[in-house]
């Protein structure tokens, strides 16, 4: 797997944009986002009702999922490009949700929703119809994602990357800055997690860092390349923005994606967590 | 309680006791800018947050007790820094001129 494997330039969707066997997609969290404007061709997906279950905390099933895509126009051999607004946190979600059901070829657009309008390119408010398709499923890849018990677990055996902001991070902030901070959970972090916030690994413009700044990054920040990775943040968006990094762009074999996150750690009954700025131990001992 | 400021953003339904609120409007020659994006520094620059501005320019943030920094972009403009303090239980509210 290599950069140009996952990650294409504004300049090449331009180029490609309205080629067969190639399907924009744009996953937004401000869900309003595309229909005041997208890329020409571009489908939507909506990270909450399209892919969440109603009324469980988890995903759609592999049929919901294949009804989705079906209906969208979307085939099992189609290039899958997703963007979409915060630096593509969400794309970058739905990149890691692609996977988990098994899709073969999907790839992000470098920089996303807001290097496109940055650079003035094209949006358009026009509908979208594709012919519907039958889309076909495989199982999750529970490779690639985390749970609770083994997230308790790897305290101070494998890399915990919390790639919230500092603040959150120290507990100062209970969640990203754009949004209300009150909640229900506990402030704080896992214990031994290595802070390196997902924007870190971006440039202003929303772009990857290259491979050797990236590497240097999480490097200094403590990450083990001979050790399993879990990534989280607070709902799990952010951190599959680092688990792009990590697995896709740097290439690390074991790398999962904790979607539970901070809502769910952070709600645990009995488990350790550690305030301020040190990582602490694993007992949850603060330095 | 209806806290928005003038042909700003909503602030219904949300508790201001609780949050240190930092927003405005991006402008240009007077105008407002609908597609910029504001980014929250942290103290020490570290990045905090980042929104798209409305329509009308405008923008917001629910920050900590603090001094933070406000990074805008936008299409053809240079990044303009600003710098502004947030509290609990308060609105600071900010112009930004690109």
């Amino acid at each position: 797997m290599s950069r140009s494997d996952v990650l294409v330039s504004a300049d090449w969707a331009q180029e490609n944009l309205g080629a067969p066997g190639i399907v924009f997609v744009e996953v937004d969290e401000d869900t309003s986002a595309y229909d005041k404007g997208h890329i020409e061709g571009a489908v939507k997906l909506d990270w909450k009702k399209d892919l969440q279950d109603p009324l469980r905390r988890d995903f759609v099933s592999k049929e919901q999922f294949e009804q989705l895509l079906s209906e969208r126009g979307i085939s099992n051999d189609d290039t899958v490009v997703l963007y979409g607004g915060n630096n593509n946190w969400f794309a970058a979600y739905a990149y890691w949700y692609f996977k988990l059901y098994g899709h073969q070829d999907v790839k992000l657009l470098d920089g996303g929703r807001k290097k496109w309008e940055l650079d003035s390119r094209e949006l358009t408010d026009e509908a979208v119809t594709r012919e519907a398709t039958s889309y076909t499923a495989q199982e999750q890849d529970h490779s690639i994602r985390a749970f609770r018990d083994e997230v308790v677990e790897a305290i101070g055996t494998q890399n915990l990357v919390d790639v919230r902001s500092p603040d959150e991070f120290a507990g100062r902030l209970l969640a990203p800055a754009h949004l209300p901070q009150e909640q229900a959970q506990r402030a704080g972090h896992i214990p031994t997690a290595a802070n390196v916030p997902w924007s870190k690994a971006a440039n202003d413009d929303g772009t990857f860092r290259s491979d050797e700044e990236l590497k240097e990054i999480y490097t200094e920040a403590g990450v083990d390349w001979s050790k399993d990775t879990i990534a989280y943040c607070r709902i799990g968006e952010r951190s599959s923005h680092t688990w792009f990094v990590l697995k896709e762009l740097l290439g690390q074999a074991n790398v999962k994606n904790y979607d539970g996150s901070w809502t769910e750690y952070g709600s645990l009954v009995g488990v350790p967590v550690v305030l301020g700025d040190e990582r602490g131990q694993a007992d949850g001992e603060g330095a | 309680m209806c806290g928005a400021t003038e042909g700003g953003l909503s602030l219904d339904g949300i508790d201001v006791a609780k949050e240190a609120i930092v927003q405005g409007q991006v402008v240009r020659g007077g105008e407002p800018v609908g597609n910029a994006y504001v980014r929250l520094l942290d103290r020490t620059g570290e990045f905090t947050a980042e929104v798209p501005t409305s329509a009308t320019g405008h923008f917001r943030f629910f920050a900590g007790d603090g001094e933070w920094t406000l990074r805008t972009l936008a299409p053809q403009s240079d990044p303009v820094d600003h710098k502004v303090r947030a509290a609990v239980g308060s609105v600071a509210e900010v112009v930004v001129s690109i």
